[in-house]
Formats: C-alpha cells, sequence, structure tokens
C-alpha cells in the first residue's frame, strides 16, 4: 500500500512495506542520496534527518513512522545552501572525508533550532551521537558557535 | 573543478595515500601553475600587442597597468592553450613572499557539495537500471562456500539474482596485499535493503577452512613461546647489546603488545559496476585504482583496456582504499548478471572484512650506565608472517627509530602464521611502532630518575651509527627518508615550550606525557594533560601538538584540521581491537564493539609549527604516532601504572 511522505515540503507516495528504514527510502526509492549510510544500528548518526524539526536516525526508523511528518532532507536545509550552519561549515571548512557532515549538519541544526546560543556542554551532549572517523569535532564546535552567532546578529 | 577518470598515460600515477601528495606534487604543481600564468600573460600580451613583461596577473585577471587593461583567465585560455607551452624546467617560480594562495587557508574544492549533501560518494552513484548487491562473506578468512540455500533466497520479494562465490583465496600462512576475491554469497536485489533482508534467511554451509583454527588466545599463546625463543630474523645490530645488557648497572624489561584494528571508514566499502558489451565501466573510490584495473582485468578474464575507471570520492580512506576488493566484487557480479550493480557493504561487513593492522607483542630489552644513560636497546618483534614474508603494516625496518641513535641496538623479528588478510593503515607499522618504542623510552627514562625529555633528547644528540640505506618507510617517494636530529629535537622543544613541559605540576590523578616521532617524512611531538580517576576512567584534558613538515604550510587552516584529526583518531585506535574467536572468526561487528571517539571525549588541541628549510611534506600520518605514547606516559604520570597492552580496557584503563 502506498505511504505518503512530505520531504522538504513535498509531497510524494512510495511504494514499499512499511517496515523498510526510512533511510533506504530516501536513499534509494527517491534519490535523497545527501543522508548517508553508516552503521544500521543508530550508532554513528551518518543518517540524520529531521522529522517535525526533530534530529532522528533515519537508519533505524521505520518509513510508517514519518507519515504525517515533515521529513527534512540535507537537501531541503535551505533552499540556497544558506542556512547559517551550512555557512559557518563552509567558512571553517569542516569537512574532511566529508562522508558524516550531512548527518552532522542536520544535528547541528536541530540543536540550535532548540538551543540558540549552546554552551560547549550542550554541543557535546547534543552532538555526541554523531561520530566522525577523520575526527573534525573541533572544527564542528567552532561552527556550531559561529553559526549561533550570525544567526543572532541578524 | 573535476576528478578525471583514470588514465596513466595523461596524468601519470594517479594515487592517494603514505603522505605522499604533498612532496610529490609541491614542486611539479608549482611549475604547472606557472607555465599556465606564463601562458596566460603571452596571449593577454599579444592580443593587446604589449610586451608580455608589462603584463601581471592577480585575482584570476591579466592586467596590462599601463593601458588599465584586464582580461579574466577564463576568457583568455582558449588562445593561451593554443600557444606552444614552455618547458617546465625552465618556467620562473613565484618567490615564496608574494605567495597570494599558497601560505593561505582555502577551503576544499567540494565543500560546498559536501555541506548541501550532493551526491559525491561511491555509494551515491546512481545508473539507469541499476541493481543492488549485498554479499555474505565466509565468516572465517579464506573459507568457502558448500552448499546454500540459494533457490529459496531467489523466491524473496526483490531479489533477481542469487550467486555463489567461489572465492580465490587460498588458505595459507601468509595473505598477501590483495589475495583476490573472498567466498561467498552475493544476493543482487531491486534495492539493498531487500538484499540485506534476503541475507538474514540466507542458510549457508561453509568449510571454514585452516583459519577456523585461529583465535586471539592461540595468538597470544604462541607469541609468548616465540618471544622466549632465539628470533627467526635479525633485522639488524650494532654494539654490543648482549654484553652491555650483562654488564650495565640497570637493565629495564618490558613486554608490550597491541591488537588488531579495523580501518571502519565512515563510508563502507562498496563500488558500482557495468557490464555491457564486452565492456566494463567502474566507478570507484580506490586511492589505487590502477591496480584495482589490473586486478578486475585478471579476475574477469578481460583485457585492461576494455575497462574504463571513473574515480569518485570515498568517504575516508585511511589505507583501506589503496586495496580494490570490493571494486574486484561488483565487476564480478556485474558479468555475472550483465546489469549495472551498485555494491555495497554493510558495517558489519566492513569491520569483520577489513585488511586489518596487525596485532604484535613486542619484548624490550635496556641498558642505563650509572649516570642514566642509554647504552643499549633490544627488540624484539612477534608479528605474524611466514619466512621472510611479513604480514602487511606488521614489518619494522633497521632504522625504525630510536636505532641510530641508541649507542647500541638490535632488532630482530619472528613470526607465527596468519590466515588473514592485513593492510596499510594510516601510518602503517609507526601508529604500533611508535607507541612501543616511545613508551619504554619513557619507562627508561623514569627508570634513570631523568626527565622524559631531556632524556630523549640526550639521545638524538649521539652520534648515529650508520643508517643502513633501506628507507625508514617504503613508500617514501622522494627518497628524503633519514630521520635528521634536529628536526626531531626541535619538535620536542616546541611542544615542551607550548605545554609548559618543564612546569607541570605533579598531583596524585593527574599528569602529562610527551612523545615524538618521525614517519612519511614529517615530525611530530605532542604532549597531553591527562585525569584518571580511581575506577582508571581516562579524560584526555588537553593536547599540544608541534610539528615540522617543512617550509611552508600550505593550508593552514586544512592543515591544523589534519593535526586535529591525527590526534583524535589516535585516541580512538587506544580502545579499539579486533579479535578472532575460534571457528567463528572478526568477533567485533559494528562502532559498538569497535568504537570512534566521540565529541564529548575529544580534549582542545593545540597545533604549532616549526618551519625549516626542507620541501613541504605530507600531513595525513605523522601527525598520528605521537599521541598514543603521550596518552600513556601521561597516565602513567598520573598513576604510576604503566600501560603495556593496548586497547586500554586490557590495561584497565578506558576513556571516560
Amino acid at each position: 500500500m502506498p505511504l505518503k511522505l512530505t520531504i522538504n515540503n513535498v509531497a510524494t507516495t512510495v511504494d514499499v512495506t512499511p517496515d523498510t528504514p526510512l533511510l533506504w527510502v530516501l536513499r534509494d526509492v527517491l534519490n535523497y542520496t545527501g543522508t548517508k549510510y553508516g552503521c544500521g544500528m543508530g550508532l554513528c548518526g551518518a543518517c540524520t534527518v529531521l522529522l517535525d524539526g526533530r534530529a532522528v536516525r533515519s537508519c533505524i526508523t521505520r518509513v510508517s513512522a514519518a507519515e504525517d511528518k515533515a521529513i527534512t532532507t540535507i537537501e531541503g536545509l535551505s533552499p540556497d545552501g544558506l542556512h547559517p550552519v551550512q555557512v559557518a561549515w563552509e567558512a571553517l571548512d569542516v569537512p574532511q572525508c566529508g562522508y558524516c557532515q550531512a548527518g552532522q549538519i542536520m544535528t547541528a541544526a536541530a540543536l540550535l533550532a532548540q538551543t540558540p546560543h549552546p554552551s560547549d556542554a550542550e554541543i557535546d551532549a547534543a552532538m555526541s551521537g554523531n561520530l566522525c572517523r577523520c575526527g573534525t569535532y573541533p572544527r564542528i564546535r567552532q561552527a556550531i558557535h559561529e553559526a549561533a552567532n550570525a544567526a543572532g546578529a541578524k | 573543478m573535476q576528478q578525471a577518470d583514470l588514465n596513466e598515460k595523461i596524468y601519470g600515477i594517479q594515487f592517494s595515500g603514505g603522505s605522499a601528495n604533498t612532496p610529490m606534487g609541491w614542486e611539479p604543481m608549482r611549475r604547472v601553475g606557472a607555465a599556465g600564468r606564463q601562458l596566460l600573460i603571452a596571449a593577454a600580451a599579444q592580443t593587446w600587442g604589449v610586451p608580455a613583461s608589462e603584463c601581471s596577473t592577480a585575482h584570476g585577471k591579466v592586467m596590462h597597468a599601463a593601458t588599465g587593461r584586464s582580461i579574466g583567465y577564463g576568457e583568455i585560455a582558449p588562445k593561451a592553450a593554443a600557444l606552444p607551452p614552455p618547458a617546465l624546467s625552465s618556467v620562473k617560480l613565484k618567490d615564496p613572499k608574494d605567495y597570494t594562495i599558497i601560505g593561505h587557508s582555502q577551503a576544499g574544492v567540494d565543500t560546498h557539495a559536501l555541506v548541501t549533501g550532493k551526491p559525491l560518494f561511491a555509494i551515491d552513484v546512481k545508473l539507469p537500471g541499476m541493481l543492488y548487491a549485498s554479499i555474505e562473506r565466509a565468516p572465517v578468512f579464506a573459507g568457502k562456500v558448500k552448499t546454500a540455500n540459494v533457490d529459496a533466497i531467489k523466491a524473496l520479494p526483490g531479489v533477481r539474482h542469487v550467486l555463489i562465490i567461489d572465492g580465490s583465496i587460498a588458505p595459507a600462512a601468509y595473505i598477501p596485499w590483495e589475495p583476490g576475491m573472498e567466498a561467498g554469497v552475493a544476493i543482487v536485489a531491486d534495492t539493498w535493503w531487500q538484499a540485506q533482508q534476503a541475507r538474514k534467511q540466507l542458510k549457508v554451509d561453509w568449510d571454514p577452512g585452516p583459519g577456523a583454527a585461529q583465535s586471539s588466545e592461540g595468538f597470544a599463546k604462541r607469541a609468548a613461546e616465540l618471544l622466549q625463543t632465539p628470533p627467526s630474523i635479525t633485522v639488524r645490530t650494532y654494539g654490543d647489546v648482549d654484553s652491555l645488557l650483562k654488564s650495565s648497572p640497570k637493565v629495564v624489561e618490558a613486554t608490550y603488545e597491541y591488537p588488531f584494528i579495523a580501518h571502519a571508514t565512515m563510508e563502507p566499502q562498496g563500488a558500482t559496476a557495468h557490464w555491457k558489451d564486452g565492456k566494463l565501466e567502474m566507478w570507484t573510490s580506490s586511492t589505487l585504482p590502477i591496480d584495482g584495473r589490473g586486478l578486475i582485468a585478471k579476475t574477469l578474464g578481460i583485457k585492461e583496456d576494455d575497462i574504463t575507471t571513473h574515480m569518485v570520492r570515498g568517504g575516508g580512506s585511511f589505507g583501506r582504499r589503496l586495496q580494490n576488493d570490493y571494486a574486484v566484487e561488483a565487476a564480478w557480479i556485474s558479468k555475472q548478471t550483465g546489469a549495472p550493480i551498485k555494491l555495497l557493504w554493510s558495517r558489519e561487513d566492513d569491520i569483520a572484512h577489513d585488511p586489518f593492522r596487525p596485532g604484535a607483542t613486542v619484548g624490550l630489552k635496556g641498558s642505563l650506565d650509572a649516570r642514566g644513560k642509554l647504552t643499549a636497546w633490544r627488540h624484539h618483534l612477534v608479528t605474524f608472517g611466514e619466512g621472510k614474508n611479513i604480514a602487511t603494516g606488521g614489518d619494522m625496518g633497521p632504522d625504525s627509530y630510536p636505532s641510530p641513535f641508541a649507542p647500541a641496538y638490535a632488532l630482530f623479528t619472528s613470526v607465527q602464521p596468519l590466515t588473514l588478510r592485513c593492510g596499510a593503515l594510516r601510518a602503517p607499522g609507526d601508529n604500533a611502532f611508535c607507541w612501543v618504542a616511545q613508551s619504554f623510552l619513557d619507562e627508561l627514562a623514569h627508570e634513570a630518575g631523568r626527565d622524559p625529555l631531556e632524556f630523549q633528547l640526550e639521545l638524538l644528540s649521539n652520534k648515529p651509527a650508520p643508517w643502513t640505506g633501506v628507507a625508514v618507510d617504503v613508500h617514501e617517494p622522494t627518497g628524503q627518508d633519514v630521520l635528521i636530529a634536529d628536526r626531531y629535537k626541535g619538535v620536542l622543544e616546541l611542544v615542551a615550550e607550548k605545554s609548559g613541559w618543564a612546569k607541570r605540576a605533579k598531583q596524585p590523578g593527574r599528569g602529562m606525557g610527551i612523545a615524538a616521532w618521525f614517519c612519511h617524512l614529517g615530525y611530530f611531538a605532542e604532549v597531553a594533560d591527562v585525569s584518571v580517576d580511581a575506577s582508571g576512567k581516562v579524560t584526555v584534558n588537553h593536547v599540544w601538538a608541534a610539528g615540522d613538515v617543512g617550509s611552508q604550510i600550505i593550508n593552514p587552516q586544512a592543515a591544523e584540521s589534519m593535526g586535529f584529526g591525527g590526534v583524535i583518531d589516535g585516541m580512538s585506535e587506544m580502545g579499539q581491537e579486533i579479535t578472532l574467536a575460534q571457528g567463528r572468526g572478526v568477533v567485533q561487528s559494528n562502532f559498538h564493539n569497535h568504537p570512534i571517539l566521540r565529541m564529548k571525549q575529544v580534549p582542545p588541541i593545540e597545533v604549532y609549527w616549526r618551519k625549516t628549510d626542507y620541501a613541504p611534506t605530507g600531513l595525513g600520518e605523522p601527525t598520528l604516532p605521537p599521541i598514543l605514547p603521550a596518552v600513556t606516559n601521561a597516565i602513567f604520570a598520573a598513576t604510576g601504572k604503566r600501560v603495556r597492552t593496548l586497547p586500554l580496557q586490557k590495561s584497565g584503563f578506558s576513556w571516560a
């Protein structure tokens, strides 16, 4: 039975079994490949997307649980790639290999929506579910502060 | 800027590894840039009818100041491209004081695409009609498939093909680099998720082969025996080590052990292949794709000329993607099925079938004279292999520090069989040898009642024995591979100054450790400040790193990031291990039991540069090794307990 999804404000239907993880529907059925597979167990955060603004691990979220919710992926975080988090990420050249960064950015965006000026401890608490094998964590911390300041200055 | 396809006839070697891109590219890239600039000026000068000597360039434009004219590089490029290029050896290189790009932070060319989620990676490749493949490989390395419920799997939703892979790996006591295809069962389905679901229903009767007898306990037992047995290979000896070990007033003895670990790149392995009309097209993130093309041709029985290789971004390599096994698998499945195939390894596949960094057991003896000066060093490395063939990443060279600075030195190797694939992990060999050597030096310094920094600076002041002529690291392309004592001392002194080493506080439960290393042409010294609580939980409070990679830090922000990354990656390694269970293969499976450091565990890190008059060299590898002994030496300073076995949890410690 087709499922109705709203991804980045676009309504769509997919015909998959309801227990398929949202990650694989996004990547392989609907071609939103910005969201990445890293572990399949909710351990690494590479697959993070927003459901009604809340950061979730799409690899362990059944697609049926995303029905009637607003799904936001990295492709839809901002229309022009200029979300304050993306701007700060670019300014500080955060990515190394870059693979985990979509998940990092989505988690950071959810954090700042909730806590506009997080402390280091709040950043660590929010971001510690997102692994980075290259060790970009110090740059991520810096970029989140920078994004918070830029958003506050507007 | 776009990545070209594999074509060594046009581009020369297309390879990334060994921190070699900077030393290999530094001069050629500048010469190409200078030649391009010269051509652009010549074309603009011709167009304007003015002497080339009156033209200058800046910000992507050629300018003629006298007439106020300017033209963009893109606009004049077609004309410039039609001019005869100058000999690269004759072009004038810019004076470093005039650099406007080199030495100034530049964002990566893909950064914008990365932060907006563009499809850059191997996992993102999509072709019309593409099917997805997943492989259940023999759990015991070099095992074979006896039978599998192929027909039952074929009937499952979305499944198109189920293929038995016979594999081509001989279960020998030494497994070479790129040993061939692992045996297993490939499931090809409409989506990867369907292939993975079908895998859960797979019932395979395996013939595990001789590898089934292997276990980590067995390795440890045999290593302990070998340590008590005369070594089988003498790598290097000079000076009278045996008699000094007998006659010196103080002799220190210790055994160090470190485990196998996996690369675990954030993007698991995978590749896309399309076999059509006798030709093969590949999309792979290999960092040594020319080897991949050769292997694919050999495995599939096709000509290399019939293979086109598109090079796509990989989500981390750390040496893993120098090997091409996943690309061979994808190509083989595509040829068998005739369909475009995207193969993706699960995380569990990626950890259990990694080409591992080999573990080892090391027996050490060191002697001190009455003044507490090092007199002799005896090093017995018990690693894996057969005869003179040593597992990749397990082979220690004759010039590995403290050779040739120790007044008398002996390095021996013994091996035990290993039916398991090993590979090159970031700073291969050095990521472990540094930990052993710099930990034992710290032990000797404490035994001598001396400051570890001062003890090591004295060692580096010794007149070195002759270099053996065997490269410190065989991957070095430049030949500039001999440790220069002043550079090594320089980074030690710089990190000591920045960390306040001389004035460090001594208090129970908190301490600082120092270590340095030279590898891949780079020198790094690092200091860690750690706290250890009563239950052995280790918090790294702060890290200072000092590096010497020559005369020029090319991209300062990226270089500093590489420093952070090396430190964090090295800390991650301290908590990791891969173990083998008899008859079952690898025990670890995902990030819960092969962990990577999380943000909350990462200390503030300061990175400093000591600039010297040597050509710039790479940063991928030399940043990493010193952090391991810096932390364990700090744990000793904090607790009086010496970490001689990694991972930390095997020595009674763990990350807070």
